[in-house]
């Protein structure tokens, strides 16, 4: 570690310190297949350079004999990059892209909970990988909008058909996206912002 | 994903028996935690010479607030360790910890408003 290693001191520099003000933050989660420009997408939006957090998962060792009575178990670690957004202040936002492995998404503990909402983001030219997490959001309950990022040679597929394909209900939005574009991803960002917004509203 | 090597892959031999000593052997808590990814941490005191070296680190740099995420970024250390090192600097006093979770229903909306107005600014 650093921080041991020298007197270096470790933590943000002058420019990426949050005003002392800041007083509440909020998070959305970026999820989608490997390769699709999750990394892209917090990278566009970050005013800070994106930064990697870890965890390390656990699963409980099956068979293996205990060592003076610590349990063995198996553990990996799996890393996840971030963004944040001073939205104001005292109100921040964070964007996380989810890891790789999709397998770990929903046993980072803390992830999801909180969130106000997820973005998927689709690559058009791989759909299947949509279908599951899809599902685990709606399980989940956590609300989220289809960002469709587009590739060069990305098919070109009217937005009902890929709501037809994806299985999504129809107030379900589904946006174009630009990865590479700060403005592009902003306006991922506000869909996602003002879907959340109609979810809170009153019943009439 | 990330550049460095080894995050994707199994961690290295002696990871956890690092984690570990620095945790002094509490594991991760298992869900019930007051930190959030996005809780924010300010320092309370200044950091001291006996302090274990992580403590004294995150003090460093939560003078101004710091997420939970960027604390466990900055330190290389897994969320559920740094969550530990904030508990026991949260029981003596030594940091603020400022709440993230919104409910767990829909955020009220003038929350999502002044999110959509920050947004615009962008």
């Amino acid at each position: 570690m650093d921080f041991r290693d020298s007197d270096t001191l470790v933590g943000p520099s002058g420019a990426d310190r949050l005003p002392a003000t800041a007083a509440k933050a909020v998070k959305v989660v970026i999820v989608g297949g490997f390769g699709v420009g999750k990394t892209t997408l917090v990278g566009s939006v970050s005013e800070i350079r994106p930064l990697t957090t870890e965890e390390t998962m656990t699963q409980a060792g099956v068979g293996v004999d205990d060592l003076a009575g610590v349990e063995r178990k198996t553990e990996t670690t799996v890393a996840m990059d971030f963004g944040r957004i001073s939205i104001s202040d005292e109100l921040v936002l964070y964007v996380f892209g989810t890891p790789g492995q999709e397998r770990f998404w929903f046993l980072w503990n803390g992830l999801f909970e909180g969130a106000l909402g997820a973005v998927v983001l689709v690559d058009t030219r791989r759909l299947e990988v949509s279908f599951e997490v899809i599902g685990r959001l709606e399980d989940r309950g956590v609300p989220f909008v289809v960002a469709i990022n587009g590739f060069p040679d990305s098919p070109d597929h009217p937005v009902e058909e890929l709501r037809s394909a994806l299985d999504l209900p129809p107030e379900v939005p589904i946006v174009a996206c630009d990865a590479r574009r700060r403005e592009s991803c902003r306006d991922v960002l506000m869909a996602l912002m003002r879907y959340l917004y109609n979810l809170a509203a009153p019943r009439a | 994903m990330s550049g460095r090597p080894g995050l994707d892959g199994p961690a290295d031999e002696d990871e956890p028996e690092r984690l570990y000593v620095i945790t002094r052997g509490r594991s991760g808590p298992g869900g019930e935690t007051p930190f959030d990814l996005v809780t924010l941490i300010v320092s309370r005191a200044e950091p001291k010479a006996t302090m274990q070296p992580e403590h004294a680190a995150i003090l460093r740099m939560c003078a101004s607030p710091l997420s939970v995420a960027e604390i466990s970024a900055y330190l290389r250390l897994p969320t559920s360790v740094v969550t530990v090192l904030l508990a026991d600097l949260l029981a003596d006093g030594l940091i603020e910890a400022r709440a993230a979770v919104p409910p767990a229903d829909f955020p009220d909306r003038a929350l999502l408003e002044a999110v959509i107005h920050g947004l615009q600014r962008l």
